[in-house]
Order: C-alpha cells, then structure tokens, then sequence
C-alpha cells in the first residue's frame, strides 16, 4: 500500500489515499472537487482521532519522520483544510471568495 | 473603549487629511496610472524580498515591477554583498534570467548569468566578464559594458531596491523613525516561511485598503465567529493608528486566547491550538523594541505597519505576514503574502504554522473576491464621491499620499518643460 498509516489510526486508512497528499495546491484541489458529503464523511471518521494523531506524530522528530508517520501528519494537514469548509463555511469554497486565487508557492516540510 | 486624541478623533488629529469625502478616481484612472508608476513606483523604495530569499552567494531571485516596466535581478554575490540589477543584456536588450517564460519570476542559485540569445556572460558582481566573437565587436569595452545597476539596500533583513537614478533619500530617511523604530524587532528568527501569490482584479490601493482598516471585519468576515455566539451588530475598534511621512500604523488589542469561552472558537481552533489569529502561544522572542507598539496598548493584540508604497507588514506575537501589492493594470495587480514563524521545533508547532496558514487564506480569499466587485462598480462612474469613518483613517492618509505624490512629480516635469 503505498499511503500506509501506523497501525494504530488502521481507522483512518480508507481516507489516506485520497487525503494523504504532499501540499497544499493538491489539498486545496481535492477540497475544491470534493462534495459536502465527501467532506464531511472524511471530517467526521478523522475529527474525533485529530488529537490523537498530532499526539502520535509529536513523537518523532520533526526532521525525521517515518514514512507512515509522514502519511498520517498530510491527513491530519488536509482535515485541518476540510474543517474550513465544514466548521466555517458549510461549502467547499470560501464564502464570497468569488473568482479569487491565492496560490501556496512555498511551505516548509514535512 | 480606546481613547482617541484631543481633537477628539484620529483623522482630526491630523489636519492635511481632512474629514470630507474622497474620491477613488485615483483607482480607475488609465492616466493616473501611468503617472503612478513615474511618481512612485519608480522613486521609492520598493521591498522585493527577504535575505531568506538569498541563502547562499549565488542565490538570485527575478522581480517584475510592470508599473515601472522593469525587471530587477537580485543576486548574492559571492562576496556575500547583495546587488540589483536590470534584467537586461547589455548586447540586444534581452531579458538576461528567465526560465520557461520570460514574464515569470524565477530564482536560483548559479555562479554566472549567461544570455540565451548570443551567450554573453556576467558574473554575480555584473561584469560582463565573456563575449563571443568579442573581436567582431568595435570599440566594445567589457569593463564599462556590465549589468545597469539598480540602488538596493537592507533593512532589518528586507531587501529594498529604488528604480530611480538617484534616490532622493536614503533607504533609512525613506523609512523614517516610525519604522526604523522596528530596527531590533528579531525577524531574522521568524524564517519559516509560507509564501502565497494570486492575481486579482483590483487595484492594487483598494485591495492595500482593504488590510488598513478593520472596520469591515464584521460585515465581510462575520464567519470569523462562530455562529452560536455571533452578534450581528457587533463592530470593531482600534486601539491606536499613527502616521508619519508616507508610512502608517495601526494597532489592536488582543486577548489571550485560550482564556475566552470554548464556544467562541472553532472545534479545529481548540484541538490544535492555534487560527484566526495565530498559534495561541509562540515562544517568547524575548525584549522586542518599544516601536512594535507605538501607542502603548496593552493588552497589545497587533501592529500593523504599512511601508509605502507597497507592502503590510502585520506583527503578531512571536510571527507576522507581510503583504506585497504590484500593480499590473489600473484594474488588476499581484498580490504576494507570507506567513513567518520562528522555526517549528516539533510537529505541533509546525501544525500550529499550518492552521494559522489555512485561515488566513480562507478570509484573505473573502477581501480578494469582494474586491473585484468594488472595482467593477467604481469603474461605473455613478458616484464620484465617498464618506471615510474615523476607524479608516489610514485608507484616507494612504489616498492622499499617494496623490501627494503624483502631484509632485507632475509640477518637477512641467517645471522642467516650461
């Protein structure tokens, strides 16, 4: 499998494919094509383990993080992007952002 | 409530600015953008990086300023020394640096320039140090045909550059107290950078006014609080605006954050800590310099700094965004923004980073989608003039310094023709 979790959030495996993605234009993509249904079936199975995901990958140093590890911190970054559009907005895009971009050009990694 | 100064408001407290309406012509008018890039664009100091951009000598970045029609180099050299350069060979007036396309911005690090047209070379000091066939050439002499130089300088780790043969001040004249106040504030510790770009169709002074007030925060952001406990007239007060020569200042006060009720914050705020306005807490940066908070405001929330012309530069505790505005057309300009932190230490504070970095896209997508309309309906024409609160006091300073200057560049050049 290539997006594998720690077996400990084996929960969380069936989002990793699609969630578990490397930065944020391809997160902000996928929440772009997402429904609310899609959304919000990801928020509310990853929601409740948030805590105890950061808790887990807290464990590592920053600068060497295992693979899985690095898997699940790209979920917990794209439900951080979900809970935008679940918590705030009630839609995919922000409210009255109209035709406007603002694209993510550099970020530290992991 | 924050008390305003004897006159009895901010804007009063400085008479050149007036209390009448204003117009916005200056953000719809073909000429005075033209006039714009002669006045100001090409005589003031213009910021176009950070010396985080530059890490190594032989770093170099390309910036295109299309108000000014140039295209600057900025290279480390390798006597660590940063220089600016026009973007343009010397032989047939290529564009020197570009990558794909030549109207893109690239960056790198090398240990020459080489010209894709005819392979001229020039090394990171601008010499031209190689011509092919130089022996084709007649009277070519290398030693005076390098790279045209453009006036830069660093303050405070931020990389200004000034288009103008002869700048009529110093970097740190043009700067003034106010900001060389931040001289010992630490950014050279905050480098985690998260860098956005969009472009928007907006002038780049409606969009510039849409971060100097928060007078709009309310109506335009209400989903800033959550719902349960939103007050439909709620509004927003400043602690202290300040202006001196060109530049501004505003500031607000904060709370701490953590000790607010649970229901005036997002689910996603509690579990990592951190949103609208930052990670809760950063480490201490120590004793920062008494100009971070010129007014003294306590408990003092943030300050933000508008250096003219273009950029924002808004200090949070412990991180800051900074705001770049290049004009592209009366209607249209680049946005740039960076979110900086001090470096993450552990992957908590680098989830911190990220939540502070999601929202502020997601508000910051909210003024650049509006903005479009208010250029669209200004553009109409259908009313020429507009009332300006107290609380926009900096949107007021910000107009007519902006026509200052126009207006003194057009009486030098018709002194110099009469």
């Amino acid at each position: 499998m290539t997006m594998a979790l720690p077996t400990e959030f084996v929960d969380l495996q069936p989002f990793a494919e699609t969630w578990s993605l490397a930065t944020e234009p391809e997160r902000w993509d996928k929440r772009m094509a997402s429904s609310m249904e899609e959304l919000l079936a990801f928020y509310d199975a990853a929601f409740p383990r948030l805590e105890a995901a950061i808790d887990y990958c807290d464990q590592f140093p920053l600068d060497t993080l295992p693979e899985d590890v690095t898997n699940l911190l790209r979920l917990v970054y794209s439900l951080v992007l979900v809970s935008m559009a679940v918590e705030i907005f009630g839609q995919p895009k922000p409210v009255d952002s109209a035709d406007a971009v603002l694209h993510r050009t550099r970020e530290p990694l992991p | 409530m924050w008390p305003k100064p004897i006159e009895g408001s901010w804007t009063e407290h400085y008479p050149e600015l007036g209390t009448g309406p204003i117009s916005f012509e200056d953000s719809v008018s073909s000429e005075f953008y033209d006039l714009e890039g002669e006045a100001i664009f090409k005589r003031a100091w213009l910021n176009v990086g950070r010396i985080e951009d530059l890490p190594r000598n032989g770093s170099y970045f390309t910036k295109e300023i299309d108000i000014a029609k140039a295209s600057v180099l900025v290279v480390r050299g390798l006597d660590e020394q940063i220089r600016a350069f026009h973007n343009v060979c010397r032989h047939r007036g290529n564009k020197l640096v570009w990558n794909d396309y030549p109207r893109e911005e690239v960056n790198g690090v090398c240990r020459q320039f080489t010209c894709k047209y005819h392979g001229w070379r020039y090394n990171l000091e601008g010499d031209l140090t190689f011509v092919q066939q130089e022996g084709e050439f007649f009277d070519l002499d290398k030693d005076t045909s390098g790279l045209a130089s453009v006036h830069c300088d660093v303050w405070n780790g931020f990389i200004f550059i000034n288009l103008n043969a002869q700048p009529r001040q110093t970097l740190r004249e043009f700067l003034g107290p106010m900001i060389t106040a931040l001289d010992d504030y630490p950014f050279g510790r905050i480098t985690e950078r998260y860098d956005f770009v969009g472009d928007n169709n907006s002038n780049w002074k409606l969009f510039a006014d849409a971060f100097q007030e928060y007078y709009h925060v309310p109506s335009l952001h209400p989903q800033q609080v959550p719902s349960a406990v939103r007050d439909p007239k709620a509004g927003f007060v400043c602690a202290h605006f300040q202006c001196e020569g060109p530049h501004r200042v505003v500031s607000t006060a904060g709370s701490r954050r953590w000790t607010q009720p649970r229901e005036s914050m997002y689910p996603i705020e509690i579990a990592t800590r951190s949103g609208l306005v930052g990670p809760w807490q950063s480490p201490d940066l120590g004793e920062l310099p008494g100009g971070l908070n010129p007014g003294g405001v306590e408990p003092w929330g943030i300050s933000n700094f508008q250096i003219f012309p273009n950029i924002e530069i808004l200090i949070y505790g412990g991180w800051y965004l900074l705001y770049r505005y290049w004009p592209t057309s009366p209607s249209s300009h680049r946005f740039e923004a960076s979110l900086a932190f001090q470096p993450a230490t552990s992957v908590r504070e680098r989830v911190e980073h990220e939540v502070a970095t999601v929202v502020f896209k997601e508000f910051a997508l909210q003024d650049a989608g509006m903005l479009g309309g208010t250029q669209a309906a200004l553009e109409t024409g259908a009313v020429k003039e507009f009332p300006l609160s107290d609380q926009e006091i900096l949107v007021r300073h910000f107009h007519k310094v902006v026509g200052d200057w126009v207006a003194d560049h057009r009486r030098a050049t018709m002194e110099v023709v009469s």
